[in-house]
């Protein structure tokens, strides 16, 4: 527990949590915004198959800045970055697995429509 | 610490710079951490509790990928791209409301606090617009799904001053053509929607009490450099909600 009031941005202060610098916070509310213009100009190329991964990639940047950034994950214990990242895996688990079955039933949507 | 009368030979239990420790802690780190540790234990059953929905959203897309991009024309693009910016402006100032209780300025605190209770407002403010359309239009779940405003082809609907999506894109033939069943089954998107929106909202709701709960203790003085782990714990609530309205928008509102 090092008293340093001035170098706030890479020390801890006052010996309990890293406390954030503003210019990084007002960076990360910038590329928050200017993805979500981002996200929504997307929709006026169609790319196919391509538009939902796009979509979802720039979910998963602005949801990672977040958690790194105005959460503190990059600078706090890491055992809560663990907590996060197991209920990621889960998440991914119980999504992928399921979708795994429901995709073994595609081609005989996709031959039911184009038989129609 | 900035503690001048820290010269106690127990720093533990001395004084002042103790207020705030629980007995059942040795140091106010501990206390901070353990808060924080559950708070984001509690995050992960928040993630798994959306992650049922998110399936149900994933499951239904594929089997009826139809559906969702006929469903889809009748969400205003331009209000969800609002809400996020709103949401996120929300996130901004709740993690400015941390920095400002970890330095001690409480009036940056209050006004940071009353700035994302405003933000919350305004979000929940433009979901009612939507909302109240949608209920206008009988576009609701699927047990009530009553379109009664949508005719033959489907587009009638985004007739009355709201601001739109671009009438060319909804002129536009569709990959995948509506076709009666789409029409007919739309519901069952709605019903996804509106679990999911419905959810997050209460979530929104739950958070703006918890804001409050925090704007109340921070006016009282209560929150310093040396005590600020609920504002802490509450802002990491508040992103959460907002991380899962990141994924909400392009999910429901983006579809092409």
């Amino acid at each position: 527990m090092t008293d340093s009031p001035k170098t706030q941005s890479a020390s801890e202060h006052g010996g309990l949590a890293h406390v954030m610098p503003l210019p990084v916070l007002l960076a990360v509310f910038a590329l928050l915004m200017g993805l979500t213009v981002a996200t929504v100009s997307a929709t006026w190329i169609d790319l196919g198959p391509w538009n939902l991964g796009i979509a979802l990639g720039i979910a998963t940047v602005k949801a990672a800045l977040v958690a790194l950034y105005f959460m503190h994950l990059r600078y706090d214990h890491p055992f809560n970055a663990l907590i996060f990242l197991t209920g990621l895996l889960f998440l991914a688990l119980f999504l992928s697995l399921t979708l795994l079955d429901t995709l073994e039933y595609q081609p005989a949507i996709r031959s039911w429509l184009e038989n129609r | 610490m900035i503690d001048p009368a820290n010269g106690s030979p127990e720093p533990q239990h001395a004084g002042s710079r103790t207020a705030h420790l629980a007995h059942h802690f040795h140091t106010p780190k501990q206390q901070f951490d353990a808060g924080k540790l559950g708070m984001w234990i509690f995050l992960m059953t928040e993630i798994l509790l959306f992650g049922g929905l998110f399936c149900a959203y994933a499951v239904y897309r594929a089997n009826h990928p139809e559906i969702f991009f006929y469903a889809e024309q009748f969400l205003d693009k331009w209000l969800g791209a609002i809400n996020t910016g709103v949401l996120i402006t929300s996130s901004l100032t709740m993690a400015w409301a941390v920095r400002c209780a970890q330095l001690s300025q409480t009036r940056g605190l209050v006004t940071c606090l009353a700035l994302t209770l405003a933000c919350a407002c305004g979000f929940l403010g433009i979901k009612y617009v939507e909302y109240e359309h949608k209920w206008r239009d009988g576009l609701l779940w699927a047990s009530k799904y009553a379109p009664h405003r949508v005719r033959d082809s489907g587009f009638s609907v985004q007739d009355s001053g709201f601001p739109q999506e671009r009438g060319t894109q909804a002129a536009e033939p569709r990959t995948l053509n509506p076709e009666p069943s789409s029409q007919k089954n739309a519901g069952i998107f709605f019903s996804i929607y509106f679990m999911m929106t419905g959810l997050h909202a209460i979530h929104v709701l739950a958070g703006m009490g918890a804001i409050t709960w925090i704007l109340v203790l921070a006016a009282k003085g209560r929150f310093s450099s040396r005590y600020f782990g609920p504002v802490d714990y509450v802002g990491l609530y508040w992103h959460l909600v907002d991380m899962i309205w990141i994924f909400l928008f392009p999910l429901l509102y983006l579809i092409h």
